[in-house]
């Protein structure tokens, strides 16, 4: 266990990480910044299963796990994010949500 | 026996023809459709006259037999209900396909030189062949439902031809009002048709027919408001061949019909089409001698009246074609009194065979008055008596002919209409005095009214004309000649051999009593002609202020259309079909519209849902699911 430290902080750190990642998602139109956060929002799970492995079945290494595969996934994703990012900034010479309606019609 | 499968040859060539000029008739030259349908009428001409030939002359029997050469099943709707398409061979069927045929080619070499350069040439051809094969179809008809179905060929061929100049507003008035007038009068013939096939299980003439059959008696107790259920069958039937033969009431139809081309007046509206309703009855005619004598003689009652009314509003009209229309009518109610008063075997059947010779001759002379006047209208360019006169010296063979023909309808021996009139007469004299004094009467009408138009147009003033008019080419004055030949010659035939109700042929004699009164009013007639128009006058003017108010009415024709209008404009249309159409305008279309415009209101209010921005969408599911977690914490915490 950390010192002076309870499960609770871990929670209200992650759970403010989530929301602000939600927030920014519906929010913010730059598309760099709306992949950062579902970054946010990623990594706000990860440090929640870390946390409830940690402090609720420490013998035990699932938590953990799990956590890589999310960075790893997460890190594919954004390359892939990235990669449409670049192509869409090459056709319109923008990277704002709200001009990619092309294909809506 | 001969065989007679040849003739179904007959009505296909036409109907062939058709199929090719109308489906092709586009593409060729207009000349060629022409010259295809002729070639195929001209065939089905010669087969029909070797049919004739075969049938009457060839075998030396005493009697006639009815052959059907052919009868294919064609609907078989259940185990005793069934109806075939078939050829029958009998008497009047066989005439039939000899006048028809006779006609409609000479209406084909005729039409060659009248609608040169009309626009829709080919159109034209293909629509007369289609009636050609329509009309033969029906006078072969081995059933009454096959009867039916070409009743309604004829009608819509008739529309079309009446029809034929559709950018003329009143051509098309009149082929609509052609066509409504005959359809109602079809209904009732459908309705006759369904009740005695309902009551005697079958459609076949040859069994309805057979007199003294058995299939009539379980009909014989029902009755319906105190008329039988067989004399309305036969009543409605009736007015069917009234609608289609337009007799008053129903003879509205005929005077608009001119609006078509004069060859269609000539083949459709004088000599086979408006007989076909003379056919009918004559067709059904042992059902009508032995089961419904009342309808019978209702019927001979229609075509006394009829013609005596026709022939008056005949006198008093300008445009030669409608004078003819008129004429038409008077006619056709002479052949209907020929059957009204006809009796059944021997020398009884007279009005039988009378009727069915005056429909012969009168499809000769009556074709050749109105080709003759196609001839008249081609050189002067106008409908009207006005602009005529004096036109003996440009139109000599024009003249010749419709002199002839004049002669033949005014019953002036030795033509044609004299012989078949006369008959008519004498059967009438013997059965019916008061049908004999209409029909004298009308006998002199008749022959007044077409000398008052032959003197117009070829004696009378001399008109000075624009354009020198000048005889019609050879291809038009050929089927004058032909037909003129066969007005003057045709009374000849040995008509009282060849037909008669139970297809016994029986001996006529000659009743100087009746001939000599018959010739002297057909002359006076001709006399009175001659006085008023023969040379230019103010007689007829004179008449005309003296008559007064009775000479309007008859101008007016009666009144009779301007009542027609009355009932349905005034009664049907503005009592019923308004209220009707109020009704389905704003409560049934309203209910419909009121849940359309509900939808597309409910739809613009919501439609701002739907944007495609994710953003918004994901910040409602978001805004969604914490709402769901609070109310769930709310309740269950």
């Amino acid at each position: 266990m950390i010192q002076g430290l309870s499960i609770y902080h871990f929670l209200v750190v992650s759970t403010l990480m989530f929301f602000i990642g939600v927030a920014g998602f519906i929010i913010r139109q730059n598309l760099i910044t709306i992949l950062l956060s579902v970054e946010l929002i990623l990594n706000s799970v990860v440090i929640n299963f870390l946390v409830f492995n940690r402090f609720l079945y420490p013998d035990q290494l699932q938590g953990h796990f799990f956590s890589l595969f999310i960075i790893g996934i997460a890190a594919a994703e954004a390359s892939v994010a990235i990669a449409l990012i670049i192509n869409i900034y090459r056709r319109i010479h923008n990277i704002n949500a709200d001009n990619v309606n092309e294909m809506k019609f | 026996m001969t065989d007679f499968s040849y003739t179904l040859l007959i009505p296909l060539i036409p109907l062939l023809v058709f199929i090719f000029t109308g489906l092709f008739g586009m593409k060729w030259k207009p000349i060629v459709s022409g010259l295809i349908g002729t070639v195929g009428l001209a065939i089905s001409f010669m087969l029909s006259l070797l049919a004739g030939y075969q049938y009457f002359f060839a075998s030396a029997t005493e009697s006639f037999h009815s052959i059907i050469p052919f009868n294919w099943l064609w609907l078989s709707l259940s185990d005793s209900l069934q109806i075939q398409m078939g050829v029958l061979l009998d008497p009047i069927s066989v005439m039939m396909l000899v006048v028809v045929t006779t006609i409609s080619f000479m209406t084909h070499i005729y039409s060659l030189g009248y609608m040169k350069g009309e626009k829709g040439f080919a159109r034209f051809y293909a629509f007369l062949s289609l009636f050609t094969f329509s009309m033969l179809g029906l006078v072969m008809a081995t059933n009454i439902f096959q009867m039916f179905i070409f009743y309604e060929l004829v009608g819509a061929c008739s529309f079309l031809l009446i029809g034929f100049y559709y950018q003329k507003p009143s051509a098309v008035a009149a082929a609509k009002k052609a066509f409504i007038v005959t359809r109602f009068a079809d209904l009732g013939f459908l309705i006759g048709v369904l009740i005695l096939s309902f009551y005697t299980g079958t459609f076949d003439f040859e069994k309805l027919t057979q007199p003294g059959s058995t299939i009539f008696t379980h009909v014989a107790g029902l009755s319906f408001m105190g008329i039988s259920a067989l004399s309305w069958a036969m009543g409605l039937i009736f007015a069917g061949a009234a609608g289609k033969s337009a007799m008053f009431p129903f003879h509205i139809w005929l005077p608009d019909a001119m609006e078509g081309p004069t060859p269609v007046s000539a083949l459709i509206h004088a000599a086979t089409m408006v007989v076909a309703g003379v056919f009918t009855v004559a067709r059904l005619f042992p059902i009508y001698h032995f089961y419904t004598p009342d309808v019978l003689i209702f019927i001979g009652y229609v075509g006394g009246f009829t013609s005596l009314f026709a022939a008056i509003i005949a006198i008093t009209q300008f445009d030669i074609k409608r004078v003819l229309a008129y004429s038409t009518l008077s006619q056709i109610g002479y052949m209907m009194v020929g059957l009204g008063v006809s009796g059944y075997g021997g020398e009884a059947g007279l009005g039988y065979m009378a009727a069915m010779f005056h429909l012969f001759t009168h499809a000769m002379f009556k074709g050749l008055l109105f080709l003759a006047a196609g001839a008249i209208i081609h050189a002067v360019h106008s409908n009207y008596m006005k602009d005529m006169g004096g036109l003996r010296k440009h139109l000599p063979i024009t003249h010749i002919t419709f002199l002839a023909a004049s002669l033949a309808i005014s019953g002036i021996p030795p033509f044609a209409g004299f012989f078949s009139k006369d008959e008519i007469l004498a059967a009438a004299f013997h059965s019916n005095k008061l049908l004999f004094y209409t029909e004298y009467i009308t006998a002199g009408i008749t022959s007044f009214y077409i000398f008052r138009l032959y003197f117009n147009i070829f004696w009378g003033k001399n008109t000075q004309y624009k354009h020198k008019p000048r005889e019609a080419p050879l291809n038009m004055t050929i089927p004058l000649i032909f037909l003129a030949l066969a007005s003057t010659f045709g009374g000849f035939i040995p008509f009282h051999n060849l037909i008669a109700p139970d297809m016994k042929p029986f001996a006529t004699h000659t009743d100087l009593l009746i001939v000599l009164p018959s010739v002297f009013i057909g002359l006076l007639g001709i006399a009175g002609a001659w006085i008023l128009y023969k040379k230019e006058n103010d007689i007829p003017e004179k008449i005309t202020v003296w008559m007064g108010g009775l000479y309007t009415v008859t101008y007016r024709k009666f009144y009779i259309d301007e009542i027609y209008m009355f009932v349905t404009k005034k009664i049907i249309f503005n009592r019923i079909a308004r209220p009707v159409a109020w009704f389905d305008r704003h409560i049934v279309d309203g209910f419909m519209m009121g849940i359309g415009a509900v939808t597309v209101m409910v739809s613009r209010k919501i439609k701002g849902l739907q944007t495609g921005e994710l953003q918004q969408y994901a910040f409602v599911y978001v805004a969604g699911v914490i709402l769901f977690v609070l109310t769930f914490l709310y309740y269950l915490g």
